[in-house]
């Protein structure tokens, strides 16, 4: 009789269902995954030894690269943990266009992951449906940031500047191709401020999700591929460092906006869905609710932003640029700006662990500073880096093909996870 | 010091009596310090009694506290800091454990108490040398495979030992020492405590 041995694969680094580099060694036994081994680092960059080299201000675009799909977020914890150790007060302003723009993130981060991860399992079309909501959201980190992706919005003490009166429209000189009844269609709500242009999408967007639902939430092969795959129970989910997204799907409403509230959460008004089973299917429903919920809290955030204005960053010099004006006319703040872009700003001498419901679960920064003008130590928690570790144990038992469908229910991205 | 971490304060030291520990209170976290000796006797208290129930181990991080404060630091150079998150009781603790050996860092691997610590050991392995006892896999993880070192440690430069490249007379990829030159451009000053009030 022939002996029969497991079957070793090399899935990745480059399978582009593995959502970058990894590279996991599967052993099978015929279809059957029995072990998993992912090998991550492939994307290591040390971010954090960076980190201690960099003065506080220039570290925050390394934070837009850790998890390039929800930059803001990363950005949020950092400077959270910053202004924890100098005691600094956020202007309420600045708060809710953080409150704003965290959850346009988890919006973003949402339609990226429901595009990939139908992608994966067999279904085009959702990556286009979402690429296109996609779109409108960038385009308003644009218009506060000048970039689409890595913003660097956020700064200590506040956020860099206040929302444009005015939404970029599209230019029919540099659109050769549509014609200028297409371009007056497309710029028909960038008219008005920016906050006309989220308030539009706000009102646009449950559609859209209803648009999303009918295509997967009752099909046939979608429910094949994600029901009852990687069933994880709320003990063992809490045991292997699951967070978010993850721990809500196996019935856990734990939510760090609703349980340890930061910024303005506290006076928000949203819910928090969860699962019952713990499977892929039930994680995909929550984070269709999540899409939801973050479009009323947009909402709320736009109608308050409407009626105050006000200050968006400290007036603290030592942690925030003094304005324009004010630097070229008075010595003062000249020395000021000088010496917060040349020498930085000195954080006390502390730590400090700061945890923000980051769209992929708990994103946590721990910062560690001597008194000196560059952090000492900076860790990040990553929340991808914990769902990998429990890959292996979601994997054992499942047919070869569920692990592409585990990797699109853990919302893997590599910035985060090798950092 | 909140009325809620007094309360977390009284069932850590109920809960801990008779262990060497300090606990302190800092910007509304809690630190506990304990000896590695007594850690796996901890973790499980902190783990399953009733005032405390920490379920989770949210965080490992490795520390080189080798040049901190321009070298002011008198205790232990290694440590590792966990962060513990209890869902149930919606509190949160830092443990911090030095290893008790400069030269050879070892402490004792919670991962029988706390499974999601397999990977963020191996991370603190890989990137300080911290060696934790009784881990059933301690691997590599971040780096590359066959890297030499501990990247994360203070005496590490930045810019690595070894570059990388392809050498076209060999046909393959060579590793040799590192061709630029390290510059800081900000330096690091640690200013008077008045100076950033």
């Amino acid at each position: 009789m022939p002996e029969i041995r497991n079957y070793t694969l090399n899935f990745g680094p480059q399978h582009p269902a593995a959502h970058g580099v990894l590279r996991m060694v599967l052993e099978l036994d015929g279809e059957v995954v029995m072990r998993a081994d992912p090998h991550i680092g492939l994307l290591h960059r040390a971010t954090e030894k960076l980190a201690e080299h960099k003065t506080f201000l220039q570290s925050v675009p390394y934070m837009d690269r850790l998890d390039y799909v929800s930059m803001m977020c990363n950005e949020h914890a950092y400077v959270m943990a910053i202004e924890k150790l100098l005691g600094l007060e956020v202007p309420i302003r600045a708060q809710y266009i953080r409150v704003m723009f965290d959850e346009i993130t988890r919006i973003l981060n949402h339609l990226l992951w429901i595009g990939a991860h139908a992608l994966d399992v067999g279904a085009m079309t959702m990556f286009l449906y979402a690429f296109r909501e996609r779109e409108d959201l960038m385009d308003c980190y644009e218009a506060v940031s000048g970039a689409r992706l890595h913003a660097a919005y956020y700064r200590p003490g506040g956020v860099y500047r206040d929302l444009p009166d005015s939404m970029p429209q599209y230019q029919a000189a540099r659109m050769p191709r549509h014609s200028e009844s297409d371009i007056k269609l497309m710029n028909s709500n960038r008219h008005g401020s920016m906050l006309d242009f989220i308030e539009d999408f706000t009102q646009r967007f449950p559609t859209y999700v209803d648009e999303y639902e009918t295509l997967l939430t009752d099909n046939r092969i979608w429910k094949q591929r994600t029901v009852d795959i990687g069933v994880i129970t709320p003990e063992r989910a809490l045991a292997k460092g699951l967070t978010g997204p993850m721990l809500r799907g196996s019935g856990l409403a734990w939510d760090i906006r609703k349980q340890q509230p930061y910024e303005v959460y506290d006076r928000m008004e949203f819910d928090i869905p969860v699962g019952t089973n713990g499977d892929c299917y039930d994680r995909y429903l929550v984070r269709m609710e999540e899409m939801r919920q973050s479009n009323r809290i947009m909402k709320q955030c736009v109608d308050w932003l409407r009626k105050n204005p006000g200050p968006v960053i400290t007036d603290n010099y030592k942690v925030a640029p003094p304005n324009r004006e004010a630097m070229k006319s008075n010595m003062e703040e000249l020395i000021h700006h000088f010496k917060l872009f040349s020498e930085g700003m000195h954080v006390p001498e502390g730590e400090a662990y700061c945890a923000i419901e980051h769209p992929k679960g708990e994103f946590g920064i721990y910062l560690v500073s001597d008194g000196a003008n560059k952090p000492y130590r900076l860790k990040i928690r990553a929340p991808g880096f914990a769902h990998m570790s429990a890959m292996d144990e979601m994997a054992r038992g499942h047919m070869i093909a569920d692990v592409v469908a585990l990797m699109g229910t853990m919302d893997i991205v590599f910035g985060e996870i090798d950092r | 010091m909140n009325a809620f971490l007094q309360g977390l304060t009284h069932s850590l030291n109920d809960a801990l009596s008779g262990k060497t520990f300090v606990l302190s209170e800092r910007l509304d976290e809690l630190t506990l310090v304990v000896q590695d000796a007594d850690w796996l006797d901890v973790a499980p208290i902190l783990r399953d009694h009733p005032a405390l129930r920490f379920e989770q181990l949210v965080d490992v991080c490795g520390m080189d506290y080798s040049s901190y404060g321009e070298g002011a630091w008198q205790g232990r150079r290694f440590a590792a800091v966990y962060h513990l998150l209890s869902v149930s009781r919606n509190q949160r603790l830092r443990v911090r454990v030095f290893a008790p050996d400069d030269e050879f860092p070892v402490i004792h691997s919670i991962t029988q108490i706390w499974p999601v610590a397999d990977w963020y050991e191996r991370e603190a392995f890989d990137l300080y040398g911290i060696v934790f006892e009784g881990h059933s896999d301690l691997r590599r993880i971040l780096t590359d495979y066959g890297f030499i070192g501990h990247p994360f440690r203070k005496d590490f430069p930045l810019s690595g030992n070894v570059e990388m490249r392809y050498d076209p007379d060999q046909r393959r990829v060579i590793y040799q020492p590192v061709t630029i030159d390290e510059r800081e451009l900000v330096p690091r000053i640690i200013r008077e405590d008045s100076y950033s009030a």
